[in-house]
């Protein structure tokens, strides 16, 4: 079996996973949390051997290097650091459904790398800027800082709909439109990923479906919250809000680590192939434009004492950003056409 | 009163510099800004900007520094404001905590871990004097034993901490960012970044500088002894290799095989593998003959197909496809064209059968010169003896003796952030207070700085190990 398609066959597992455990938070059904958790567990190793697999035929081909040299299996790479820390997570704290917010962004990533026509999964050699050891720290440092924030941002939202939930079973006073609106943001957002890039629809289609998956997910949601026992049965589970604040707050710290090695990592680099280690070049531009929307958030927080809500904004905020670092940044008009002769050996 | 005014102003100035707000302000507004510079191109040239923009956009971004607006002067400004804002608010907050971090006789009081959230109780079957003993072996571990404390109600506790100068890591962090500044300026001031393209068998001492200002005479002549290119079976590139010797009075004084990511570094010059390109042909030597051999190509517009045939001038070729005869009337040492000068050239006569002959001028060094005829074939002529292939190739050459002071920066900027986000300054005390006649109940205590959630942890592994030790938690 190829390493492909081993991991055609772990984007499925994921999605099971992903499928079980939003289940399970649902349904109330503890046998689908347990087919979650297993799941979980063949995703992440069949992951882990994919990716194994795949640097040793790279080396079958003579052109051994690690996974870790395009988008494809920068993709493969992010979603098994999202499906490890979610194990971490899951083990550390004893709660079942941060992973119906965390694992679907795992299978996301892993449906981008195998279904998207754009991605190509041919194992092709290094180029001469890539040929380094540095690509291995770098690309590592910066996707656990990645993932870290992927789980941050799931936090995040599970916190917002709390919030929500309580201001409908009146515990608390505060109309918040805004938390409204960014979920609906975020739902969208999420459906314009599925259907335009991973699906490959066009645009307009891509995001009628997702305007249309949204509004499905708020009649649920609005049919589910009329009901005062349903309301309760579904947020029962959740962590209890501060535990969800903590989190978030200490996976941001962990990220941010990890990020700041990234950027060094890539900066160090840069200084040893182009002879800078800084040329505001977008995506290293990006990456610090995220660095600074985390350090923000920790400033607020530790300095300003800034909690719950606001923390929860900054760090959707952070995860926008890291996306766009991700993949965003290849959408930018213009970028390689200055500076040729550096350039033209990237 | 002037004084006590002045001082007024300079206490109002150091809080609004030391705010935590500013902080904020300042980062959002980096980050806010930075997007710009990502999504219009950067130092294109102003032909660039106009065709995109238009010349009052051009004029518009230029007034705004925003072609090049990493480096204007407001974007400097928002980063100096970054840093007067660390180093003020450190200073301010170290000079109030630096009692604490350098005390040398720490105070504590056991009321004060009394009111901790962080605590954890539990019953032993042993009886307080032993347990006391205990409580000091197991604090002792990972612990620094500070002092026993004596509560109002006459219970004692046996208080201990840990990593007090974790406090410091904060401040590591915002040192590593000021570094990391000034690593940048000392680049920047005494550093440079250039670029030279030498042909192979050549050398040179001078290169082009990035920002345009002019050129940089080197120490040293930098001679491209050669230059190879190799590509994998795909076509994609596999590596670019220079072989470079550096010469100082016509002596070699280095030599290496420069490669991406594996640059020559000399004396505090880097010189880097930055690009590559074809060296035109040469041209003939001055006065000399036409070429005896001819290569005539002819692209047939009709079919799309091309053809190679040989001649010599006077010969008479035959076109394929039925398209008629071209002869090589003449060979011209420099040609010219509206004025223009093309250098060596062949004259020719195209005809295509049952039309008037046309007269054709065809420059050896620019092939696709007879495209512009529009003509039912594009004719090409080249010398048939075979020109070796020259590159030159394309180096980055650099300075920048801020690279150490960053370096330091980046090492520091992680080590201050392990501290800061995974450390912090550990109190714990345990009391022990008789229960019955033969147990005790244990409080173990924890006061954190941050990260209740650790220190909580921490207790009650504490709390399990003095458990462990003293023979197991009574009827657990």
């Amino acid at each position: 079996m190829t390493s492909s398609m081993l991991l055609s066959v772990t984007t499925f597992i994921y999605g099971l996973a992903a499928v079980c455990y939003i289940a399970g938070w649902i349904f109330r059904r503890p046998l689908a949390a347990r087919l979650g958790i297993w799941s979980v567990w063949v995703a992440v190793v069949g992951n882990g051997v994919g990716f194994t697999l795949r640097w040793m035929e790279s080396y079958q081909m003579g052109i051994g290097h690690a996974p870790l040299s395009n988008l494809y299996e920068s993709l493969v790479f992010f979603a098994w650091t999202i499906g490890i820390s979610h194990l971490v997570i899951e083990y550390r704290y004893h709660n079942r459904v941060i992973g119906a917010f965390t694992l679907p962004l795992a299978f996301l990533a892993m449906a981008y790398a195998s279904l998207s026509p754009h991605i190509s999964d041919r194992i092709q050699p290094l180029i001469p800027a890539l040929k380094s050891n540095w690509l291995i720290a770098h690309v590592i440092t910066c996707f656990i800082g990645y993932a870290a924030f992927a789980v941050g941002f799931g936090l995040s939202i599970m916190y917002l709909l709390n919030k929500l939930a309580a201001a409908a079973d009146g515990e608390s006073t505060e109309q918040r439109p805004a938390d409204l609106l960014v979920l609906q943001l975020f739902l969208v957002g999420l459906g314009l990923i599925l259907f335009r890039f991973i699906l490959g629809w066009s645009f307009g289609v891509g995001l009628g479906a997702a305007l249309l998956l949204a509004g499905l997910v708020d009649l649920g949601g609005w049919l589910l919250g009329r009901h005062q026992r349903v309301r309760t049965e579904l947020f029962s589970r959740f962590p209890e809000p501060s535990l969800m604040d903590l989190l978030t707050h200490q996976t941001v710290m962990f990220g941010f680590v990890f990020l700041s090695a990234g950027i060094i990592t890539g900066s160090i680099w840069a200084n040893s192939a182009w002879g800078r280690y800084w040329g505001w070049d977008p995506k290293e531009t990006w990456s610090l434009i995220t660095w600074f929307v985390y350090a923000t958030l920790l400033h607020a927080r530790l300095m300003r004492g800034w909690q719950g809500r606001r923390i929860a904004y900054l760090s959707i905020l952070g995860f926008v950003a890291v996306l766009f670092t991700y993949f965003g940044v290849n959408l930018l008009p213009g970028l390689h056409s200055y500076g040729a002769m550096t350039e033209q050996l990237r | 009163m002037a004084g006590g005014d002045a001082l007024a102003i300079l206490n109002r100035l150091v809080s609004f510099f030391a705010s935590v707000r500013l902080t904020v302000v300042v980062l959002l507004s980096l980050a806010v800004t930075s997007i710009i510079g990502t999504v219009i191109p950067q130092n294109e040239a102003p032909e660039g900007y106009v065709q995109a923009f238009g010349p009052r956009g051009y004029r518009f971004l230029e007034a705004l520094d925003l072609v090049d607006m990493y480096h204007a002067w407001w974007f400097q400004l928002l980063l100096l404001l970054l840093v007067v804002n660390i180093v003020v608010c450190s200073v301010e907050r170290l000079r109030a905590s630096w009692t604490i971090i350098f005390t040398r006789s720490p105070r504590y009081r056991l009321e004060r871990f009394r009111k901790s959230a962080v605590q954890t109780e539990f019953k032993v079957d042993a009886a307080p004097e032993v347990l006391r003993q205990t409580v000091r072996t197991v604090l002792g571990k990972g612990f620094k034993r500070r002092a026993t404390l004596a509560g109002e109600d006459g219970i004692e506790g046996d208080c201990a901490e840990r990593w007090r100068w974790s406090r410091l890591g904060v401040y590591i962090v915002h040192l590593s960012v000021v570094m990391l500044v000034a690593g940048g300026m000392i680049g920047g001031l005494f550093g440079f970044e250039g670029y030279v393209n030498i042909p192979e068998g050549e050398a040179t001492d001078t290169i082009s500088l990035r920002d345009g200002s002019g050129t940089r005479q080197l120490p040293f002549a930098i001679r491209c002894n050669d230059f190879s290119l190799s590509v994998y079976p795909n076509g994609a590139p596999k590596e670019y290799r220079s072989s470079i010797s550096l010469l100082r009075d016509g002596q070699v004084i280095e030599e290496k095989e420069i490669i991406v990511n594996d640059p020559l570094r000399f004396e505090g010059i880097n010189i880097f593998q930055s690009s590559y390109g074809k060296l035109p042909p040469p041209l003939p030597a001055e006065g000399a003959g036409p070429p005896e051999r001819l290569a005539v190509h002819v692209l047939s517009n009709h079919s799309g197909r091309s053809y190679h045939e040989e001649g010599a001038i006077g010969d008479q070729l035959d076109l394929p496809e039925g398209l008629g005869t071209l002869r090589l009337d003449a060979y011209r040492p420099d040609s010219q064209f509206m004025g223009q000068p093309l250098g060596p050239a062949v004259e020719a006569t195209l005809v295509h059968p049952g039309q008037a002959p046309i007269k054709l001028t065809l420059p050896l060094r620019f092939a696709a010169f007879d495209r512009m005829r529009r003509g039912q074939v594009v004719v090409a002529v080249t010398s048939a003896i075979p020109m070796p292939e020259r590159f030159y190739t394309g180096l980055q050459v650099t300075r920048d003796p801020g690279v150490g002071t960053v370096y330091v920066a980046f090492a520091v900027m992680i080590i201050g952030c392990l501290v800061t986000f995974f450390m912090s300054h550990q109190q714990v005390c345990a009391t022990v207070r008789p229960r019955g006649r033969q147990g005790s109940t244990v409080v173990v205590y924890g006061i954190t700085n941050r990260n209740k959630m650790a220190m909580q942890r921490q207790v009650d592994l504490l709390a399990r190990r003095i458990a462990a030790a003293a023979g197991g938690p009574d009827g657990a």
